[in-house]
């Protein structure tokens, strides 16, 4: 990266989960790193100023589930593209799943991810190597060598992996090279063609349901093969109350479990559904709100590690179509901090130290990612937040590439108006 | 182009209609029965209008009903199989249903596989859609004619005991009852294999029964013996179709514990021996082919509703003084 000017960041309200902090500072950036954080800090010769009087300066969100399509999808969402949204949406860091066309399962398809980001320069794309060769869940992939490209962690994201043994064996492979294992948990024989939650809306419209033992089978087997292993197992995108049971028993015993939620499994029910509304079709589909309260209680208290997005962009005519044929995925990467803190913030659930630490200080320790904290000498990847901003969700604004969000419409409160990746804007307001 | 109707503009589903628009239907379908007892078989009420009978699933009753409906009473009618068109070289339902209303129709009769498809496609065109079944959603021209038919019978739907049985889980005609028959009175109950109910279906408001000998026992006055798809043995909801039969057919040694009378339908195709026996099937109490000839009336009854008619013009329709607005 080349030298760029210092940005000194004035009279904001720092908040620094790393550190527990949480005072007005200034925040002085030079080098790429954090130069130091204080009151009345000088201005260097150069510097590029803002006053952020009233505004919450922290470090940068960090996304640990995201689906950018390229290579394959490209109208879809590009790294670029992906980057981009991220950028807009207060992320300086996003992990970019392996079910691309084709399928980042060797280190030449993971580097090229790296590069794309490098091309980009702005929120850094870090790729998540394939767990089996082709996701098709018999071999292996070369963890060692998709690593050394700059993979952070390993899964079959899209696809759950079915063998036991496979999931066994890419446990124990994995701690090698100090990498969790990411698991899509959902039982297939009884997931089958269903397209909602299993449940009352389900039996009303007469749709296929995904009952929650789907998500729970796998969970709890998850969970005794990380016990078997001594493997790091992160499991992706929660959404059942019987899950965060079977995570908080685990991590009581101390087992290496980590766990995500979505910002819409934390906030919809599966009556979003209704009226057959694509835009609410997602895998793991929308429960019941006693799954909602249990997540949100789980996430309040640590039982689940931090928010991921599970950007999911698809084409709008795809999700023109009849429930059953629309496919799965929202997007998420610019609504999920307006989401959560207005669900969760505003609501009085959660401080916004809280959801900061989830957002960003959490996730970034679960894939050992630099980031997460605005100790000095740490990078600087830094988000500023208008928490006061009111504004109402019109995806033809988005800068993904797609604009199948379930949140349009929505009015919401927060948003990023300055990110900062290794010390360079990345975006502005 | 019909502005707003009665019933509004689509028929999807009994769900969101009003018991007062549910009664209108039927009693709007008594005129049209009479029509078809005639020597010509024919009233002017939507000469001059074009319906498109979409049907993606194959289907021989439902289809040739709303036929006989819609040249009965004049329109102009256009089948469209799924087989052999264009939706079977990839065009998307929306796609279709574009090109078809850029051929200027009036309306549009859908049976789909996929849940919602009928709504799906009423929000998108501004022809008037009737919903002929779809997925497993609901098929509300059948539980029109179900309702009309208990009613000649029982000369009354409130009150009743009405029970469904068989494959409830896949059944769109269940959906559609459950609806019709709640909001006009009578007390609902499914009744099957446990692997063939829905979850949550007892939070509509519906009792249900393991067996067939406890909806004997709670006293219904009708059961209407749902079609087991053979399919559904393949798919290991039950483990033969032998077994479905002893423990769930509908047969007269059940039927002769009941301490009166039961009325029999079934909304066809039949598997004879399967979900119901020959015997009760052809027996005194069975009303499954006043079912068949009801369903043209009713149906007559949605078209000319949806396309304008007015509810005291249907007698005067059948008579040809016309009726469209």
């Amino acid at each position: 990266m080349s030298p760029s000017r210092p940005i000194l960041l004035q009279g904001g309200r720092v908040i620094d989960p790393s550190r527990d902090v949480d005072d007005p500072a200034d925040v002085l950036i030079q080098d790429g790193k954090i130069a130091a954080v204080g009151r009345g800090i000088g201005t260097p010769d150069g510097a590029i100023v803002r006053n952020v009087t009233g505004h919450v300066v922290t470090p940068g969100l960090v996304d640990l589930h995201v689906h950018l399509r390229e290579p394959g999808n490209e109208d879809e969402e590009t790294v670029a593209s992906g980057a981009r949204a991220a950028a807009a949406g207060g992320f300086t860091a996003i992990c970019a799943m392996p079910n691309t066309d084709p399928v980042a399962d060797n280190q030449a398809a993971v580097g090229f991810i790296v590069r794309q980001s490098g091309r980009a320069g702005l929120t850094r794309v870090h790729p998540v190597g394939a767990v089996s060769i082709g996701q098709k869940g018999e071999r292996l992939a070369e963890f060692g060598e998709m690593v050394s490209a700059g993979a952070v962690a390993v899964s079959d994201d899209g696809k759950p992996i079915v063998s036991s043994h496979l999931m066994r064996t890419a446990l124990e492979y994995a701690r090698t090279f100090n990498i969790p294992v990411a698991d899509h948990c959902e039982e297939p024989t009884l997931a089958s063609s269903g397209v909602m939650h299993e449940g009352l809306v389900s039996t009303r419209l007469g749709l296929k349901g995904i009952p929650s033992a789907a998500e729970e089978i796998m969970v709890a087997r998850n969970v005794l093969l990380a016990e078997l292993t001594g493997g790091h197992v992160h499991l992706c995108h929660m959404s059942a109350r019987g899950s965060v049971a079977i995570i908080r028993e685990a991590k009581d015993r101390g087992i290496r479990v980590t766990a995500e939620v979505t910002p819409h499994h934390l906030t919809l029910t599966d009556y979003a559904c209704e009226d057959y509304n694509t835009q609410a079709k997602m895998n793991p589909p929308l429960r019941e709100a006693a799954d909602v309260a249990a997540l949100r209680g789980a996430l309040k208290d640590g039982v689940i590690d931090c928010i991921a997005s599970d950007h999911a962009p698809h084409a709008y005519d795809e999700k023109e179509a009849a429930f059953d044929d629309a496919p799965f995925g929202v997007v998420g990467l610019e609504t999920a901090f307006a989401v959560a803190n207005t669900e969760l913030v505003e609501s009085g659930l959660f401080t916004l130290p809280e959801l900061i630490r989830r957002m960003s200080t959490d996730p970034a320790r679960v894939f050992h990612l630099s980031g997460g904290t605005l100790a000095p000498d740490a990078v600087a990847d830094v988000a500023v937040f208008d928490i006061t901003a009111k504004w109402s969700v019109d995806p033809a604004t988005f800068h993904s590439k797609s604009h199948n969000t379930p949140f349009a419409g929505r009015a919401l409160t927060g948003r990023a108006v300055l990110t900062i990746v290794a010390g360079t804007i990345a975006h502005e307001l | 182009m019909s502005a707003n109707s009665i019933l509004g503009k689509d028929l999807t589903g009994l769900e969101h209609m009003t018991p007062e628009q549910i009664r209108l239907m039927l009693d709007t379908a008594e005129p049209f029965k009479e029509v078809s007892e005639r020597p010509i078989k024919k009233v002017p009420a939507l000469r001059g209008k074009t319906i498109v009978n979409l049907f993606f699933e194959a289907s021989t009753r439902t289809r040739i009903s709303f036929e006989f409906a819609e040249k009965r009473l004049s329109a102009d009618t256009v089948n469209v199989a799924a087989t052999g068109s264009s939706v079977s070289k990839g065009e998307t339902l929306v796609d279709t249903a574009r090109n078809l209303e850029a051929m200027r129709i009036d309306m549009v009769v859908i049976r789909h596989g996929s849940s919602g498809a009928a709504e799906f496609l009423g929000n998108r065109i501004a022809s008037n859609v009737i919903n002929a079944g779809d997925g497993k959603h609901e098929h509300p021209t059948q539980a029109l004619l179900d309702l009309l038919t208990i009613r000649d019978k029982h000369g009354k739907i409130a009150g009743l005991k009405v029970c469904l049985v068989g494959d409830v889980l896949h059944s769109r005609v269940a959906r559609s009852n459950i609806w019709g028959l709640s909001k006009l009175g009578a007390e609902v109950a499914v009744c099957g294999p446990w692997t063939l109910l829905p979850r949550g279906i007892a939070e509509l408001g519906v009792s249900v029964f393991g067996r067939v000998e406890e909806a004997i026992e709670w006293g219904a006055d009708v059961l209407n013996v749902l079609r087991l798809q053979l399919e559904r043995m393949e798919k290991g909801f039950i483990p033969s179709l032998r077994e479905y039969y002893r423990v769930f057919g509908v047969t007269p040694e059940r039927l002769e514990r009941a301490a009166k009378p039961i009325t029999i339908m079934h909304p066809g195709p039949m598997n004879r021996g399967v979900e119901i026996d020959s015997r009760v099937a052809d027996g005194p109490h069975s009303v499954i082919l006043d079912q068949v000839t009801n369903g043209v009336a009713v149906r007559m009854a949605v078209l000319y509703l949806l396309a304008g008619g007015r509810a005291e013009l249907a007698d005067a329709a059948k008579r040809g003084a016309g009726g469209n607005e």
